[in-house]
């Protein structure tokens, strides 16, 4: 079930910035690295790196790029996010904005870090571009969890995330 | 026999992925052999799974369309009218226009016609990334489309065919930041290579220095040298020139095509003749 949650998640997530893409450009917002960092929050560092992997994967092959150039990256900060939200709390607004520019950081060292060593992409300007896609990631992030927080029943389920990474530091 | 606990598998877990994308990436980079079988088949999975994904979108979007459509259908036939009433007016211009144009055709002996052969597609999504600048069509391998064709809108250059599956193909849009193509300035006859930058715009690098050759306003064309896309092809108009004494520091192209708007393109299906100065000239007659 939670699989299937996660894959929906993502490929959600994906679709959304197929169609963002060709509407206002993209650039700005990764919206399957912020579906992946939610998933990663939500479920867990194992969570967040299969779905890392999934995102990565399949916008790989859709761009037409080296196949695994966005997985690695991707797979790598969902998985540390995940560590991340079970080590600390990260529910207030201003840490789950730092964890979406983290994330988004951590992706774009990965991806325009390998790309330039491996003299595949130009970027002009890439510290500014990683840092207005963190602040676009980290906006958009933070406004899908105050409207998961509003969802029905998301109080009660909200709690069990916290129980349950509660038990996973502890144990 | 110790068993790992679940923080040791998701440790190893993680190396494993990593190691993985790793060798993934080692296998495709520097691989002169196209895409491999892998490849070909996880792309074809994805790319069908989107056109269907599209087509569903579509459908779900006509019905709206539809409804919609009759909402305001009064307000919109007097609209109608009214337009009709103004194209009719501009189609008398027009025509006018045609005529002038098309002595000037005569006189100049140009060709109607493009002379490569074409197919027509539907661009059926974007990227799903925004590292990526690339389309996805709904023609592939089963219509003639192959790796490396150009692909070209009304205006001028869209980019490259970069992957075709079985039914669907992806385009590199020109202004992906690993884009490229041999440009010519068209007033000063200029060449140098029109790069993506990645943001909507390319920037013309490897120019001449010891002349005047650049100015804001130009139009960009391809040169057919680079062995992908034929000469004469508007890629867009310069935008903005920066010296640095002698050379130029920062030359940015704004292209003619606009991406986000993009729905029907042309594969050109024909291989880019070989290159010689006769061909170039005639070629950017007939397409221009």
């Amino acid at each position: 079930m939670i699989a299937l949650r996660v894959v929906a998640f993502v490929l959600g997530g994906l679709v959304l910035q197929s169609a963002l893409v060709r509407v206002v450009g993209g650039g700005a917002i990764d919206l399957g690295l912020v579906a992946v960092v939610s998933v990663a929050l939500l479920y867990g560092r194992v969570a967040g790196l299969l779905a890392g992997t999934l995102a990565g994967l399949v916008q790989d092959a859709l761009g037409g790029g080296v196949l695994g150039m966005s997985g690695l990256g991707k797979s790598v900060a969902g998985y540390l996010t995940g560590v991340v939200g079970t080590q600390f709390i990260v529910t207030q607004t201003v840490s789950r904005f730092l964890v979406f520019v983290g994330a988004t950081v951590m992706n774009g060292a990965l991806f325009v870090g390998l790309s330039v060593l491996l003299g595949l992409r130009h970027y002009d300007r890439p510290f500014l571009d990683v840092a207005l896609q963190g602040v676009g990631n980290a906006v958009i992030g933070v406004l899908l969890f105050h409207l998961i927080e509003f969802l029905p029943g998301a109080r009660e389920w909200w709690r069990v995330v916290l129980e349950r990474r509660r038990k996973r530091r502890f144990h | 026999m110790l068993r790992p606990d679940a923080s040791s598998r998701a440790r190893y877990l993680f190396v494993a992925v990593v190691v993985g994308h790793v060798l993934l990436i080692s296998a495709q980079v520097g691989s002169p052999s196209g895409p491999s079988l892998f490849r070909l088949a996880f792309v074809g999975v994805v790319t069908e799974t989107q056109r269907a994904t599209w087509a569903l979108v579509g459908g779900v979007r006509s019905v709206w369309d539809g409804y919609m459509a009759l909402r305001g259908v009064r307000a919109e036939n007097e609209r109608l009218a009214r337009e009709n009433t103004e194209l009719r007016v501009l189609l008398q211009q027009e025509r006018a226009h045609a005529g002038a144009a098309e002595q000037l055709r005569g006189l100049l002996d140009l060709r109607a016609r493009v002379p490569w052969t074409t197919t027509g597609a539907e661009v059926v999504a974007g990227s799903t990334s925004p590292d990526f600048r690339s389309v996805t069509i709904d023609k592939g391998l089963s219509d003639g489309v192959r790796r490396d064709m150009p692909v070209i809108a009304p205006a001028g250059v869209v980019g490259r065919v970069a992957l075709p599956g079985g039914h669907t193909a992806t385009v590199q849009l020109i202004i992906d930041r690993s884009a490229a193509a041999a440009g010519r300035i068209e007033r000063s006859r200029t060449e140098g290579i029109a790069l993506g930058n990645g943001d909507g715009t390319l920037r013309f690098e490897y120019l001449s220095a010891t002349a005047d050759v650049v100015q804001r306003g130009d139009v960009v064309v391809t040169a057919g040298i680079d062995g992908m896309y034929p000469a004469g092809l508007v890629l867009g108009h310069i935008e903005r020139v920066e010296r640095n004494g002698p050379s130029y520091r920062l030359v940015t192209i704004r292209p003619v095509v606009d991406f986000s708007t993009l729905e029907t393109v042309l594969v050109l299906l024909a291989p880019t003749p070989v290159w010689t100065p006769a061909a170039t000239a005639r070629d950017e007659k007939v397409i221009r």
